[in-house]
């Protein structure tokens, strides 16, 4: 079915893709699927930015010594990997390219209840982006993403304050992608489409948008409140002049600790689609699954404590700290389980975004179980700040939320372009990934275990083999990542065209053309049964 | 009706662009309580670690204005919610009429904290990081208080000024005829801002202003 | 463990053990439960392949017996580690009743530890073995933490407040110390070993080398040269005699505990808290002593208080 040419029906009729040209019909649209792709394109610079930063501090630390880099470059290396990574990529990723392409999509309607809040959101994204570029072009910031004081109030001396206001601006574009999607999911529905119906990716991103509007508001002022300490020299957080550094860090991480579920419920909601579309099966456990997503939401805001058990907080509020902390793993358990069990009895077929599917279920399971070692004190007290932690949230948001990205980005492409990728070299990728991947983070679990400290520049020799074996693996996992960029731009042009369901899968985003027309649906649809209504009908590939 | 503020595109019908922009104003005005709901906690935590400071801190403050100021805003707000009532009936005059009233009384209040309170601050050398001249045994703390009320009052203001230049874009779009009985949503929505706006300062008035232990 | 791969630090304090039995627990959880997930996706996977486009799945929605199993027996595991953790940790983080106290400050990028009976150290630390000792640190510039890996115990040293831990020793040997919490340019390179010697090598290493006084005896002559004695020997101050330890009450009728962190307020920001009955006359000490020199004074404070009040952070 492969083509060199463009078939004439993909060019004569008339999508979002083709609706204009030129730059100004990119960088002017209000049409949420291609806000959605301005998206893409910047994520994965960002992506890129903050994955060669990784790349240069495992070369670090392929020696004890360091091999390449100076303590105060490396220093620079792993802050702006964290800041770029969670802020510019982690954060944005599947809700502002997936969830911006599908929300209007998956409820039927023509576009988001505030397209041009859409657009400025991006903007401001940008914005934001650009004070983090000026800052690693201008040398870099040392602090940490976690920017502690009175460090980085009062003894760094590299650019914290225009990192500081890169976060701040980005996380009000967060701010009005939340507010967006849940201002649309609530009012804008399809009718018949009740709550209950919802595909689970739009319970999972209503979720994770609700976390976005209430604890990112709390980073800008912690941010904003570092960047004025640096400036004018008040004790907020120096105890030198008054201040508290504790302060610091549970404002920090009252926002910190649920944004990481930011990072992971989308891919979780990802992973719903995926499992029912290629086991053409029913959830098993819908309204579990969804009242996990909420549950998750809300008891993310419970826990931000569990980074400070050695920090200097009162015994007992570690004690309440560490048991909501187990709570919250237990809503996720819920979820792997129910996903495992959609693919009883279904008919399963192992195209790419499966294999990612079944990478993030394993690996996320391994990776949140490891959070329990974490949530456990007299554990903690051991492992606490070692690479222990950094193998823990690795495991959960690259082999957990990025393959649920690459999953999503995989099983909607055709939908998203009209094209389908070469599936051999996208299975190709999924396992060189997989392996990579383990063998990059597997070893720090061991590194963190025997007490190797992280965001060391260089180390004592008795940990170097497994130093080595983990860049050994980022350099397999590094390539992992290249592949696809290489065949989904490559597909763009060349991949076969594809009718408006290729997967055969149940859901309204394929009732429509691939790529949708602006308007995305000629008729409003009317949604009479429930999501992943496989089995009512034949789903024919179309 | 040949009104041009149409049924925007996304929208089935005027309801569903009506309940959207009501809730999303609400959801964003959740937002604005986690931000200053932020500020507003470290600043008790640091007023019960350092009660003396603040307390001092509060007493230099001049309390005849920002009572002043406190009026003029609930007068606001009073004037803003009979707009949103004269909108609702379509009455355009009165409409205009009371964003007028709302406008100069929000430029009012911005106009006496910048040019009488924030100027006698820095003339008395209150302003940490442009011209602190305290030199007390607490002058640290002191300046501590005085960081969170010209931040505190500050990111009001700012609001108050982004609110004062909403107003100015619904007169011009009341002159113009934009509104009716059935589609004012737009004063109502910027209604819901500018009450929130000034419920932030009663908050503001009392926590900074009056519980300075001098009464 | 086999010496070529180790997979845990060595077991050198009393809590090693008790924290690698519960680090086993979890790897053991984890594994199993990986596992377990891994294989039945896999096996179901393979069972349930789609051998052609027409195939039907047989729908199977739910199972609120399912449900309600693999939501408990989760919990109950979660459960079982909370309270083992917690427990674990209660009784790992009170030190005993006759803990040695050594002083630590860390500051960017160095530490110094000091002994009571005079020894100073800079980056390495000797104590006894089978000996309670209960570190009390604070930092002269930004956070710290200090990290025995072979003991498994770390704390942020914080500036502006004292944290402390405890630990002893069980084999004598020398053991890593790490600064745990990212500092600055030369992080990865602030530590050190601590020397675990038998009580008579450590006996003799106290008395030889670098003699310095006492902490006491230095904290008594501060007390002379600072002038403390001229309002707090004479009434004008609260007197320093059986204070450590014990509640005292203030002007505003709060009362507080004497612990380290209220004598260090007390010195840098005097006006925070004034006892009853005294007058707010004590000008501060900030910026005229040292980190070192206020643990000095404390020692010395401390020493004046029968029975040595104890402080339990």
């Amino acid at each position: 079915m492969g083509t060199a040419t463009v078939e004439p029906g993909i060019e004569s009729r008339v999508h979002y893709l083709n609706a204009g040209y030129g730059i100004k019909s990119w960088l002017l649209t209000t049409d949420h699927k291609r806000i959605a792709l301005l998206y893409l394109a910047s994520i994965t610079f960002f992506f890129f930015v903050g994955g060669a930063a990784a790349v240069l501090m495992r070369l670090n630390l392929i020696t004890p010594q360091g091999a390449v880099f100076e303590p105060a470059t490396y220093n620079k290396l792993f802050s702006m990997h964290g800041i770029i990574m969670v802020f510019l990529f982690m954060i944005p990723s599947i809700p502002a390219v997936l969830g911006n392409f599908l929300v209007p999509l998956m409820i039927g309607a023509r576009d988001l209840a505030f397209p041009r809040l859409n657009l400025l959101s991006w903007y401001v994204f940008m914005v934001g982006g650009l004070f983090m570029l000026y800052s690693v072009i201008a040398g870099g910031v040392d602090t940490g993403w976690t920017f502690y004081t009175p460090l980085s109030t009062t003894y760094a001396n590299t650019n914290v304050i225009s990192a500081a206001l890169g976060v701040f601006i980005a996380g009000f574009s967060s701010i009005l992608t939340g507010l967006n999607f849940i201002v649309t999911i609530h009012k804008m529905r399809a009718p018949g489409l009740t709550w209950f119906r919802l595909p689970l990716f739009l319970w999972a991103i209503y979720s994770t948008s609700v976390i976005q509007i209430l604890g990112t508001p709390v980073l800008a002022i912690s941010i904003v409140l570092v960047a004025l300490e640096r400036l004018i020299h008040v004790g907020v957080f120096d105890p030198a002049v008054g201040g508290d550094p504790i302060l610091f860090q549970h404002l920090f991480w009252f926002y910190s600790h649920p944004a990481v579920y930011i990072m992971i419920l989308p891919s979780m909601g990802v992973m719903s689609e995926l499992v029912t579309a290629f086991s053409k099966k029913r959830i098993f456990g819908y309204s579990f699954i969804a009242f996990s997503s909420v549950a998750i939401a809300a008891i993310s805001f419970l826990v931000w404590g569990h980074h400070m058990f050695v920090a200097g907080q009162s015994v007992y509020a570690g004690i309440v700290f560490s048991a909501l902390s187990f709570a919250v793993a237990i809503p996720s358990a819920i979820k792997v389980f129910n996903w495992t069990a959609t693919l009883y009895k279904g008919s399963v077929s192992y195209q790419a975004p499966m294999l990612y599917a079944i990478g993030f279920i394993g690996l996320f399971t391994m990776g949140g179980l490891t959070g329990l070692f974490l949530a456990t004190l007299a554990v903690d007290a051991h492992v606490h700040a070692t690479y222990f932690v950094v193998g823990h949230f690795h495991y959960i948001m690259v082999g957990g939320a990025v393959m649920g990205y690459l999953g999503g980005i995989h099983y909607w492409w055709p939908k998203i372009s009209g094209r389908m990728y070469p599936d051999g070299w996208a299975r190709l990728s999924a396992a060189i990934i997989f392996i990579g991947f383990n063998l990059t983070f597997f070893p720090q679990y061991m590194l963190g275990y025997l007490g190797m400290p992280r965001r060391y520049a260089v180390y004592a020799p008795e940990f170097q083999v497994l130093n080595v074996m983990s860049s050994a693996g980022a350099s397999i996992l590094g390539v992992g990542y290249l592949i696809p960029l290489v065949y989904m731009v490559w597909s763009m042009r060349y991949g076969p065209v594809v009718g408006p369901n290729p997967w055969g899968a149940k859901g309204l985003e394929w009732q429509t053309p691939s790529p949708p027309p602006t308007e995305n649906f000629e008729e409003t649809p009317l949604v009479t049964e429930d999501a992943y209504a496989y089995g009512t009908e034949e789903t024919q590939v179309a | 009706m040949h009104s041009s503020t149409a049924l925007a595109e996304q929208f089935d019908d005027l309801e569903q662009q009506y309940e959207a922009s009501s809730f999303g104003m609400w959801v964003f005005l959740a937002t604005e309580i986690m931000f200053f709901g932020g500020l507003f906690t470290a600043y008790i935590l640091f007023r019960n670690f350092y009660l003396p400071a603040f307390e001092a801190g509060s007493r230099l403050l001049d309390v005849r204005i920002g009572a002043f100021n406190t009026a003029v805003l609930l007068c606001s707000s009073l004037t803003m919610a009979l707009a949103v009532r004269a909108a609702q009936l379509g009455k355009k005059g009165v409409l205009i009429t009371f964003l007028l009233l709302t406008l100069l009384l929000g430029l009012t209040f911005v106009g006496v904290k910048l040019a009488l309170e924030w100027r006698h601050d820095y003339l008395e050398g209150f302003v940490p990081g442009l011209n602190w001249t305290f030199n007390g045994p607490d002058s640290r703390h002191l300046e501590l208080f005085f960081c969170f009320y010209f931040f505190l009052t500050g990111i009001h203001a700012l609001h108050m000024v982004i609110g004062v230049g909403i107003l100015t874009v619904l007169v011009i779009m009341a002159a113009r005829g934009r509104f009716s009985p059935q589609r004012y949503n737009a004063v109502e929505v910027s209604g819901l801002y500018w009450h929130f706006v000034d419920i932030i300062w009663i908050f503001l008035f009392p926590l900074l202003y009056l519980i300075g232990g001098r009464y | 463990m086999w010496q070529g791969f180790p997979i845990r630090p060595e077991q050198a304090s009393t809590i090693a053990r008790g924290v690698d039995h519960l680090y086993y627990f979890l790897t053991a959880v984890d594994l199993f439960f990986t596992a377990l997930i891994f294989l039945t996706v896999f096996y179901f996977a393979l069972r349930y392949r789609r051998r052609s486009e027409q195939e039907k799945a047989t729908q199977v929605e739910g199972n609120l017996a399912l449900e309600v199993v693999w939501s408990f027996i989760p919990l109950a595991i979660v459960v079982v580690i909370f309270l083992w953790g917690t427990s674990l940790y209660i009784r790992n983080s009170r030190p005993p009743e006759a803990s040695t106290e050594i002083f630590v400050i860390g500051k960017q990028w160095m530490w110094k530890l000091q002994h009571p009976e005079g020894p100073m150290e800079i980056n390495e630390l000797h104590v006894p073995v089978g000996r309670p000792i209960k570190l009390t640190m604070t930092s002269e510039d930004v956070i710290h933490n200090f990290y025995v890996p072979a003991f498994r115990v770390q704390k942020d040293v914080v500036p502006g407040m004292y944290s402390s831990i405890w630990f002893q020793a069980t084999k004598t040997g020398r053991y890593h110390f790490f600064c745990n919490q990212y500092c600055g340019t030369n992080h990865a390179v602030m530590g050190g070993y601590v020397i675990v010697m038998t009580p008579d090598d450590y006996e003799q290493w106290l008395s030889g080398g670098i003699r310095g006084e006492t902490m006491v005896s230095a904290g008594a002559k501060l007390y002379e040269q600072l002038a403390c004695i001229t309002c707090h020997g004479t009434g004008k101050g609260p007197p320093f005699v059986d204070l450590f330890g014990r509640p005292v009450k203030l002007s505003d009728g709060t009362t507080v505990l004497a612990d380290e962190a209220y004598i260090r307020e007390s010195i840098l920001y005097p006006s925070a808290k004034i006892v009853a009955g005294y007058q707010p006359i004590m000008p501060t000490y900030k910026g005229q002593v040292t980190e070192e020199q206020i643990l000095q004074l404390l020692a010395y404070i401390k020493s004046l208080s029968s029975g040595e009040g104890k402080v339990t952070k």
